[in-house]
């Protein structure tokens, strides 16, 4: 074997050698610190700005639907007590709302459905940057916390999935500007039809001024929390947790 | 023959400026890009993803990599849509970070943003007090008459660059390129990447109305970022061709070498 480095092969050596050294920075820990704080600027400056905390996002008319609402992440959930429910039509589902409140409750699919309930076209945004309209009908979070009695020391509101990515399960939290949002609901209907469970079935979060991934899916389980410290790796979702993705998705 | 003049040309916050939002474009663009290599599709409207119709989309088939503007094919192996061996819109030798990471791109553009905007807007008030924008910038009333401008398309095209006295300030066609630059392409940015937020959304909403919906402002954040890359381009070409170390030592020191009259110019004048 001749050991002739060529001109061409020097110059991929070099560059990738460039492109190595590229991605040390951007991605070193120290460079994040720094990078962190526009992320802190960014969540503040909107936090500000949206003072009265009730700023609407855009709802849109039916004439602005999206005429296929594409579905993403998970597409089904794999766990058995998830095929069980979709087999008889979630007549066992039960949705728990526990933690930090003074009245832990389990509904079932028909008392949400009968609950009092808001209907709402808006616009879904993955952070991958493509967009889909959609009506979204379901509970106010906000009147379910208050009538399971919040109490005065919860911060977050944590949202435990059916689903999992990567063998973790998916999860998801806000705070409690985002919880008691006019806006924010826990939908059972999509399009005026159930929703089906390429999109959550049987339902699902809607935060409407933050990106797709806050969007929990075949949410389970509402638990009212002080941190978000102990749950999973901490950060507060299953992106966050595991793609470095920002808490904070309003941006 | 006496050695040509220097002047004081470029005063420090210009030159500050200029440097620190050349550091934040290239961060911008690059990480902009990554972003882009996320969902290499765009869209006019509200909405838009992938059953709907994309007016531009970069992507491969296989290895054969393509771009596809308005219903129009281009292969691209090599360049976009796959290259280096990778099969993203944007190859890794322009984006950060270099191999796919969405979640870093984001962190860098978002806080590389702030100096963008704010560099920005302390340089735009700056232009207005010191009026360096009716000095340096506007152009003048005579420099606005048609046949002036054509001239200096005409000078332009021929490469022949101002000499003598006239390269004392901007020609017409610099200053266009600049208050471009400052005047539409870093504030249609701006606008274009709030309208992106679903935040800003709820907060501004007329930052939609401006746009025509949010998937319309993406397609103009992108094209107005091509414009601006396109401007960098044409800008250092113009470094070079106007000689790069008196350009350079002018945007550094503030002092410029008055480049001396063309042999013969007193005739041409």
């Amino acid at each position: 074997m001749s050991a002739i480095v060529t001109r061409r092969n020097l110059l991929i050596g070099s560059g990738s050698l460039l492109l190595a050294g590229c991605d040390r920075i951007t991605a070193a820990p120290q460079v994040r610190n720094v990078l962190s704080l526009g992320e802190t600027a960014t969540r503040s400056a909107q936090r500000l700005l949206v003072a009265d905390r009730q700023a609407l996002a855009p709802e849109f008319t039916r004439a602005d639907l999206s005429p296929v609402f594409r579905v993403n992440g998970s597409t089904r959930p794999l766990a058995d007590d998830y095929t069980r429910h979709t087999l008889n039509g979630f007549a066992d589902w039960r949705l728990v709302v526990d933690g930090l409140v003074a009245q832990p409750m389990t509904l079932s699919l028909p008392a949400l459905r009968a609950a009092p309930s808001r209907t709402q076209i808006t616009r879904h945004d993955c952070v991958e940057g493509w967009s889909a309209i959609g009506e979204w009908t379901g509970v106010p979070l906000g009147l379910l916390l208050r009538h399971a009695g919040l109490s005065t020391r919860a911060r977050y509101i944590v949202f435990h999935c059916a689903d999992t990515l990567s063998g973790k399960p998916y999860y998801e939290s806000i705070d409690l500007v985002d919880a008691f949002h006019p806006q924010t609901i826990l939908a059972h209907t999509m399009n005026r039809t159930p929703l089906s469970i390429g999109h959550g079935a049987p339902l699902r979060l809607r935060v409407e001024r933050q990106l797709g991934y806050k969007q929990a899916k075949y949410v389970m389980r509402v638990q009212a929390v002080d941190s978000l410290n102990g749950l999973y790796g901490g950060k507060g979702g299953y992106w966050e947790d595991n793609h470095d993705y920002q808490w904070y998705a309003g941006i | 023959m006496p050695k040509p003049a220097l002047i004081y040309r470029t005063r420090l916050p210009i030159r500050l400026w200029h440097w620190t939002n050349a550091c934040a474009l290239f961060v911008m663009l690059m990480s902009g890009m990554m972003i882009f290599n996320a969902h290499p599709r765009l869209y006019w409207g509200a909405f838009g993803a992938n059953p709907d119709h994309a007016w531009l989309e970069i992507g491969n088939h296989g290895t054969s990599g393509y771009l596809t503007v308005a219903g129009i094919t281009i292969p691209t192996t090599g360049v976009l849509g796959y290259a280096m061996g990778t099969d993203e819109a944007f190859p890794p030798l322009v984006t950060i970070p270099t191999h796919y990471g969405l979640a870093i791109a984001r962190e860098w553009h978002f806080a590389f943003a702030w100096v963008l905007a704010a560099g920005w807007l302390i340089f735009a008030l700056y232009a207005i007090v010191s009026r360096h924008l009716w000095r340096d910038l506007l152009l003048t009333y005579e420099e606005m008459k048609p046949a002036h401008l054509w001239q200096d398309i005409k000078d332009h095209a021929r490469l022949r660059l101002p000499r003598g006295e006239a390269a004392r300030h901007y020609n017409p066609l610099q200053k266009l390129a600049y208050l471009g630059v400052l005047g539409l392409g870093i504030p249609a940015m701006i606008l274009s990447g709030l309208a992106m937020s679903p935040a800003m959304d709820a907060a501004w909403p007329w930052l939609l109305t401006l746009f025509d919906g949010r998937q319309s402002a993406r397609s103009v954040h992108f094209i107005c970022a091509a414009g601006l890359a396109l401007f960098i381009v044409v800008h250092l070409a113009m470094v070079i061709l106007a000689g790069p170390f008196n350009e350079l030592r002018s945007m550094i020191t503030g002092w410029y070498r008055m480049p001396p009259e063309r042999p013969g110019a007193e005739d041409a004048a």
